[in-house]
């Protein structure tokens, strides 16, 4: 079952409060997102770390109720 | 987990330089962001066993809980898990994967590229 980009949204927004989410249904489906996150959160984590940290945002879901989530991740300050 | 599984993937993550959990197969990769991994690792001339973890359901589900990362594709180097499709993409073009595969004295042979 697909998932709105407003719950992703709202999930990630939920763990972490400062981030910015840049979000593209890739297919119009509701099944193949690709997400950009930018959080002071992230300052000194690994990228797995960043990475993980958006996943358990979605409690789950992705890879689960979402196919396909492409993720980069960046601090603030840092470009990408 | 199931112990079976956790020592099945130990080892091959110990005994290959380059290890590649994905769906489908090198030859036939059952999903985009797999199919992407193999053309960046063959891109960049890398020898690597690829695992495919729709042959096997406790495999599939066994390899997100070991790495505690809940999509596929994952690579392993030499023992180490380092990301799925997108921070392979990344290391990829900023140079870091190549760096990181000549630190840890993995043979490549990049191809002349076409660019």
């Amino acid at each position: 079952m697909p998932m709105s980009a407003e719950e992703i949204q709202r999930l990630i927004k939920e763990a972490l409060p400062d981030a910015r989410v840049e979000l593209k249904d890739l297919r119009g489906d509701n099944d193949h997102y690709q997400a950009h996150v930018e959080s002071a959160a992230f300052c000194g984590k690994s990228r797995i770390d960043q990475h993980r940290m958006v996943y358990e945002a979605l409690q789950g879901r992705a890879g689960g109720l979402v196919h396909a989530l492409a993720l980069t991740t960046s601090t603030p300050t840092s470009t990408h | 987990m199931d112990t079976m599984i956790v020592e099945r993937i130990r080892a091959d993550v110990n005994s290959n330089d380059v290890v590649l959990y994905m769906k489908g197969t090198p030859v036939f990769p059952q999903c985009g962001f797999s199919a992407q991994a193999v053309q960046i690792l063959t891109m960049l001339g890398v020898q690597f066993k690829g695992v495919d973890v729709l042959a096997d359901t406790g495999l599939r589900q066994g390899i997100k809980d070991f790495s505690k990362w809940p999509t596929l594709p994952q690579l392993y180097i030499k023992g180490e898990f380092i990301g799925g499709c997108d921070i392979m993409r990344e290391m990829f073009q900023s140079g870091e994967l190549q760096r990181l595969l000549a630190d840890k004295k993995v043979p490549t042979e990049q191809k002349k590229s076409i660019a």
